[in-house]
Parts: C-alpha cells; sequence; structure tokens
C-alpha cells in the first residue's frame, strides 16, 4: 500500500517557499497556532453567506468557525440546502463570504485579489466535484493536464511538456486509469472520470484537496473505490482533504467529522 | 495553452459555428467577385476612355474653331512645356453621313473628327483600334490592298482587292440596266444609234445635286473607282455594321459598308452662315474601340482636307483654324495640375476655350461607375455584417452550452482574461476560417468567371454576358490585392466585434453559478 501512489512523500517546505510572494498577516498566525496542537492549514472565521432569491434573501451560513489542520481528513455532512457545498466554495475561494474570514496557511484568503486567488485554486487547492465536471472535448490526459496549462504560458507549457505529460500519465496511472488516456469523458463510467477529476486535481501538487460529494453520483463499490483513493492519499500522502457529503458511511471513513446544520456547525 | 487548445476543440467539434459563418464565406467570396468585376469593367474603361481621349483636351465653343493652332501649341509649350509629351491639333464637326447600299441610302449621324496623322496617334492610343495591322503601326488613309480585321471572320471582303471586284462588278451591272434601257426604250428592236439615257446606278456614288465635289486623290478626266480612291475615311465600327443574332442565334456584325467602300458625308461649312457641305470619301479603315459612344459616332479624317472643305484657313495668309487641340502629358505629370495652370493662362472670361483633362470629359461615367462600386460594397459589407449578427447569436449559445466548463475552469484558476481569450480566439478563427474559404472561392470564382459564365449558358441556355449588349469578348476581371487584403481584415473584423459580447459574458460568468448549471 505503500508505495500504490507513489507520489514523493510531501515536504511542507515546497509550498512554503513558493508561498513567498502572498501577503502575510503577522498577528494572524499566533491565533491559529495556539488553537490546535497540529498547525492549523485552512479555517473559517465567522464566515456568513446569504444568496437573494428574486426579492428574498435566503441566508445558508449563519456564522461558521472551524478550523482543519495539515494533514487531517476531514469530512462535512449536512442536510441538503445546509450550506455544506457553499461552505467548500468560500473555503476554495470560489465564493467570497458576505461576513468572516477565510484563512490558509495563516494569512486571510477570501479578500485577496482575484488574480491572487485564481493562483491559488490553480496551485494549493485541488477540487473534485459531484458530476466530475470533465471538459468534454478533452481527452482525460488532456484533462489532467489542463490546471499546468492554465498555470504556464503557452511557451513554458510547450518547454515543459513532456515532464508534464508524464506526471499526468503517471498520475492517471496510479487512480487506474492507465488504459483510457486518449478517452473522452464520454466514453468513461462514472468512476472512471471521478478518477480522472482526482488526477487532475493532483496534478499541481495542492495543499488541500476539496471533495464536493466525490461519490454522490457513483453506486456504492465505485464510490468506495474512490474512497479508498481518497483515504490512500490521506494516509501516504498526508494530504490535507476536505470532502462533503450527505452519506453518513462516506463521512464516517473521515478522521473528523463536521456537522452544519442551520446554517452552523454543531457540536459532534 | 488551454486557450488555443480549446478554441481548437471547439472549433473541431462545434460545426454549427461553421455554419454560421457560411455567411462571412459568402459575403467575402461575393465582395471579391465584384470587386474584381468592377475593378475589370472599370480599367478596362479607364484604358479605353484614356486611350481614345488625350489627357487634355483644349477646346474652342465654336464650330469654327480658333485660329492658328502653332500660336496656341507654342504658348502651352511656354506654360507647360515640361509635363507635355505631346500635342495635335484637331477638329470636331458634326455631320451626316450617307452609306449605299443595295441600291439605297443609310443615313447616319456622325462626328467627324479631323486629324493630323502624324501627330494624332502619339497622343492618343488611336491607332490601336484600327482593324489593319499596317495602319496599326502607321496610320495611312491611302485604302490598303487586302489584309483588313485579320483573324475575324465575318468580316466583309476589303481594300483594293475588293474595291476592284466591286467596280467591276458596278460597271456590269450599269451595261446590262443600260441594255435594258435601251430594249425598253425602243420596243422590241436593240437600236444601238439611239443615245442611252442617263443612268442613275452607273457611278457607285450618285453625283450630288447640290453641288458636292468628289475628291479624287490621283486625278484623271474621269473618276475610275477601281484604281482610283477619294480621300480616306475611318469610320467606327457601329457606323457602318449593325450587331445582332442570325437565325440560329449566333451573335454577328452585319456590315453596311467596308474598306474600299465609297460613303457620302454631309457637315457644315465654317462662316457666319454655315451651309452644308457633300464630300466622297472612301472608307479606308474602321474604328473598333469597344466604347459604343465612340464606335457608334466617330469617324476620322486628314485635317488638312477638312479644313479646306470647311473652309477653315484664311486664304491670304494660310492661317489654319481647329476646333481643339489634344495634349499629352509626359508620365508621372500632374494631370489636374497642367489642367488649372493652362485655364490660368487661357482665362475663360478672355478666350472662349474650354481646358478639361479626359477624367473631367467623361466625369459622369467614371462617377456613376465609381458610386455603383461603393454602393455595392456597402451593401455586400452589410451582409457580413449581418452575418457578424449571425455569428453573435451562435457564440452566446456556445457561451451558455458552455457555462459549466467556463464554471470549470475558473474552479481550476483560470483568470477571466484567458476565459475570454478562448472566446475570442475561437471569434478569430472561425473569422479567418470563414473569410480564408471565402477567399479561395472567391478567386477562384474570378479566375474561371468566362469558364462559369460559359457554363451557366450551356446549363440555361441563356447568354449571361450578351456580346450584342458588351462590347467585351470575355468579362474583364481584375484582382486588386489592397481590395482583398481589405475586405478580408473587414470580415476577420467583424468576427471578432461579433465575438467580444459573448467572450465577455463568459469571462464575467461566477464560477459557483457557472458550476451549478445544469
Amino acid at each position: 500500500m505503500d508505495s500504490f501512489y507513489g507520489l514523493a512523500p510531501r515536504t511542507s517546505t515546497r509550498k512554503q517557499s513558493a508561498a513567498g510572494p502572498h501577503v502575510t498577516f503577522p498577528g494572524d498566525a499566533s491565533e491559529s497556532t495556539a488553537s490546535t496542537k497540529q498547525q492549523v492549514l485552512l479555517s473559517a472565521h465567522g464566515v456568513e453567506k446569504s444568496y437573494r432569491k428574486g426579492k428574498h434573501v435566503v441566508p445558508v451560513l449563519l456564522g461558521v468557525d472551524f478550523e482543519i489542520a495539515a494533514g487531517e481528513f476531514v469530512s462535512i455532512v449536512g442536510q441538503s440546502g445546509s450550506g455544506k457545498s457553499t461552505l467548500l466554495h468560500l473555503l476554495g475561494t470560489l465564493d467570497a463570504p458576505d461576513q468572516g474570514e477565510i484563512h490558509f496557511e495563516g494569512r486571510r484568503i477570501d479578500n485577496l485579489p482575484t488574480s491572487s486567488r485564481d493562483l491559488l485554486r490553480n496551485q494549493y487547492f485541488g477540487m473534485i466535484f459531484q458530476f466530475y465536471h470533465l471538459l468534454p472535448e478533452l481527452s482525460a490526459l488532456e484533462n489532467v493536464l489542463i490546471p499546468s496549462m492554465i498555470a504556464d504560458g503557452a511557451f513554458r507549457y510547450w518547454r515543459n511538456r513532456r515532464q508534464y505529460r508524464e506526471r499526468a500519465e503517471h498520475l492517471l496511472e496510479l487512480v487506474g486509469l492507465s488504459h483510457r488516456l486518449k478517452h473522452k469523458p464520454r466514453e468513461l463510467s462514472g468512476g472512471e472520470m471521478q478518477r480522472a477529476a482526482i488526477a487532475r486535481a493532483l496534478i499541481a501538487e495542492p495543499e488541500v484537496l476539496l471533495a464536493d460529494e466525490p461519490t454522490g453520483n457513483l453506486d456504492s463499490k465505485t464510490g468506495e473505490e474512490i474512497m479508498e483513493i481518497l483515504r490512500t492519499l490521506n494516509a501516504d500522502q498526508n494530504l490535507t482533504i476536505v470532502m462533503v457529503t450527505h452519506d453518513a458511511a462516506i463521512a464516517s471513513q473521515a478522521d473528523r467529522i463536521v456537522r452544519l446544520a442551520e446554517g452552523r456547525v454543531q457540536a459532534a | 495553452m488551454y486557450k488555443l487548445l480549446l478554441s481548437w476543440r471547439y472549433l473541431r467539434s462545434r460545426y454549427i459555428a461553421l455554419a454560421s459563418i457560411i455567411s462571412v464565406t459568402l459575403g467575402v467570396a461575393t465582395l471579391i467577385v465584384v470587386n474584381s468585376v468592377m475593378a475589370g469593367f472599370t480599367q478596362e474603361m479607364h484604358q479605353r476612355l484614356h486611350g481614345i481621349l488625350s489627357d487634355i483636351v483644349l477646346e474652342s465653343h465654336n464650330l469654327d474653331g480658333f485660329a492658328d493652332p502653332q500660336w496656341h501649341m507654342e504658348q502651352i509649350r511656354k506654360i507647360c512645356g515640361d509635363d507635355i509629351a505631346g500635342m495635335t491639333p484637331v477638329i470636331h464637326v458634326p455631320a451626316l453621313m450617307r452609306i449605299p447600299f443595295r441600291g439605297d441610302f443609310h443615313t447616319r449621324q456622325i462626328n467627324l473628327i479631323g486629324v493630323d496623322k502624324t501627330t494624332y496617334t502619339e497622343v492618343s492610343d488611336f491607332s490601336q483600334y484600327l482593324l489593319h495591322p499596317g495602319n496599326q503601326e502607321k496610320l495611312s488613309f491611302l485604302l490598303r490592298e487586302k489584309g483588313y480585321a485579320p483573324g475575324r471572320n465575318d468580316f466583309p471582303p476589303s481594300g483594293w482587292v475588293y474595291r476592284r471586284v466591286q467596280a467591276e462588278y458596278e460597271k456590269e451591272l450599269a451595261r446590262q440596266q443600260r441594255e435594258m434601257a435601251d430594249v425598253e426604250s425602243s420596243g422590241d428592236l436593240p437600236a444601238s444609234n439611239i443615245a442611252p439615257p442617263p443612268d442613275p446606278y452607273a457611278p457607285s456614288i450618285p453625283s450630288d445635286s447640290y453641288g458636292g465635289e468628289s475628291n479624287p486623290i490621283t486625278s484623271g478626266d474621269v473618276f475610275d473607282p477601281a484604281t482610283e480612291q477619294n480621300t480616306g475615311i475611318i469610320l467606327g465600327i457601329a457606323t457602318c455594321s449593325i450587331r445582332g443574332r442570325d437565325a440560329d442565334g449566333e451573335v454577328r456584325d452585319f456590315y453596311l459598308c467596308g474598306p474600299g467602300d465609297d460613303v457620302q458625308v454631309y457637315f457644315p461649312n465654317a462662316g457666319s452662315s454655315p451651309k452644308p457641305v457633300s464630300t466622297s470619301l472612301t472608307v479606308v479603315d474602321l474604328y473598333e474601340s469597344k466604347m459604343s459612344e465612340y464606335d457608334a459616332t466617330f469617324a476620322f479624317m486628314p485635317i488638312e482636307k477638312l479644313q479646306s472643305l470647311r473652309g477653315m484657313f484664311d486664304p491670304l495668309t494660310d492661317t489654319r483654324y481647329v476646333t481643339s487641340i489634344h495634349m499629352k502629358l509626359k508620365p508621372g505629370a500632374d494631370l489636374n495640375g497642367v489642367r488649372d495652370k493652362l485655364r490660368a493662362a487661357f482665362p475663360s472670361d478672355q478666350y472662349p476655350y474650354r481646358i478639361e483633362t479626359w477624367r473631367d470629359l467623361q466625369g459622369p461615367l467614371l462617377a456613376a461607375v465609381h458610386m455603383e462600386t461603393t454602393i455595392l460594397n456597402i451593401l455586400l459589407f452589410l451582409i457580413i455584417a449581418v452575418a457578424g449578427f449571425g455569428i453573435l447569436a451562435t457564440f452566446f449559445m456556445i457561451v451558455v452550452e458552455k457555462t459549466r466548463d467556463i464554471g470549470i475552469l475558473k474552479a481550476l484558476g483560470a483568470p477571466s482574461q484567458g476565459v475570454m481569450s478562448i472566446f475570442l480566439s475561437y471569434g478569430v478563427s472561425l473569422g479567418a476560417v470563414g473569410s480564408g474559404v471565402g477567399l479561395v472561392l472567391g478567386l477562384l470564382f474570378v479566375i474561371y468567371i468566362n469558364k462559369i459564365a460559359h457554363g451557366l449558358e450551356l446549363i440555361t441556355g441563356r447568354e449571361v454576358f450578351d456580346p450584342t449588349v458588351y462590347y467585351f469578348q470575355e468579362i474583364p476581371t481584375s484582382i486588386q490585392p489592397t481590395m482583398v487584403v481589405g475586405v478580408m481584415i473587414g470580415a476577420v473584423l467583424i468576427a471578432v466585434l461579433a465575438s467580444v459580447l459573448p467572450a465577455l459574458r463568459a469571462a464575467r460568468l461566477h464560477p459557483v453559478a457557472a458550476l451549478r448549471y445544469e
């Protein structure tokens, strides 16, 4: 099992040095490290979010506070409409909270300029979705390569293309898709698509994997296979995973369960 | 990189978008075809107009002309001699022409032009349009032996060869008629001692009752058409021929007369009370500029003869009169500049002259063609603009269809500009493909336009390009690179403009909303 995912052990120094250009907030660091024994990687502080539906304002999150330590596997559960997906989007900077703050590695990230948030999603967060969200025009391999293409300009990508391609093929092999490199998403099964999506999420060697109902559209056996991959990633690579699900059986495979109800985190 | 990859993939997988740019393709193709044909027509017309008319014309308002063209030409040389390549004195006079044909007369109104045979050909391309190759090289008003219009099968026999045979025939005809008359006048018996009555058909041209003179070049006691000719005249081809279709539907020229025949010409003489002057002239060549206006009215004769016939000289001082002076400028000379200098030197309140460039003279025609081209261009660009709206609608549809992909790309960290440039480069490539195909189609059509016209004739049985209407044998075309480049740029620009709005919309999509989109 050790070498199954064969990725080089994640060294925290890699991203630390790369994170240099980010604005640092000296005040935040002491507060977050004090709260848990492990280093807090991602945290939400009093996050509120509401949606506007026509004339009505629908409150979704009413002050969410919670922290995720580095290397933790957390699942967020709750009923439909409890705001768990919204929370995940907020954590992943896809959306901005109305109130409150999101912190990553001790720095506030929800108010960063758009370009910095784009970079964050591209380099530090990996995302997988319930509906896989692969690009239908591209093959599995190309889908995995998209984040690298976004990261580099055309010229730099062209120069490094062999390296990227090798890595993408390697990742697809790890998730068990080496026989489907040239297949378009419509030629893949649900489980295969989710494997490709996981490989895509991993190509930039992210700090956190944000998974939005990764098994929601799969039968239980395939879902179990996906969970196996996620658990192995967490165990072997010490990859921090935040997973949203409504399935109690799936959720229970995580280290910790955060229950969301009525817009707040409920005591476990 | 992902931008190029995705716009390429969208291009390959969205044929509906390709359909939306077919209108761009067609627009570009028609624009190129129309412009090339119009440019071909215009060029051909300019060439002909310019070839017939010299660069600048100094023209008298008076039909009697002005005295001493030599003095005028010296003045002109003093004013702008550096720009003048050649000058020639010319007389224009309206005239009537009667063509004897099968014992009857066809009357035509012509514009009789007296030209100097050495200098006139230097000033314009006049000699190029003559039918005899010898006259094209060196203009002569003497009838040539034969060899007119080489390569034309329907051209009637002409030259001295024809004239001798014709004279022989008419002599024989006259003899027979005389015999017939003798028989009739003397009852049954041929009586050789009775003097023959005057014969109306004996000479090929009846002697004029108004005292007109015939102008034999070789003087003799009796004018013998078999060996002598009158002063030469060169007729515009349509003054003496009729173009039409024969019973089989073939287009043919039917000639009333040709080189070797004699015609009668009437024109006013100079003076305070003009009287008609009549003269017999021998057709020595035909003139075909393929500008119907000129071919149907122009007739040329030697200027000296016209001056003496019209009395346009002072018998005491031998000062000659002409009605206009034609000038040819050196290449690169400023046409309007020279004209303006001449106008300043010959102000119209002192001199009764009109000084015009060939463009001024043909201004309405050139302006009409120019306006036609402009309007057609505007209309066709409107077609491409309509195509632009088609692209706009299609692109909006594609953006809506691709909403989730846009959300995915943004979730993976693609910046808004990146998403926008996917759709912009998609638009550019669609525009480029559309107008590129249009370019190829248009150019092919232009290159093979005559074959296509011929093919259409075979299929429909109708003549597309009726040679009885146009004097061109083929549809003239001229492909102008600047026009082609302009059309291409315009079409691509319209495609880009049409994709800007959808691309902006794509860029502004909120990633979460886009991801949720089903």
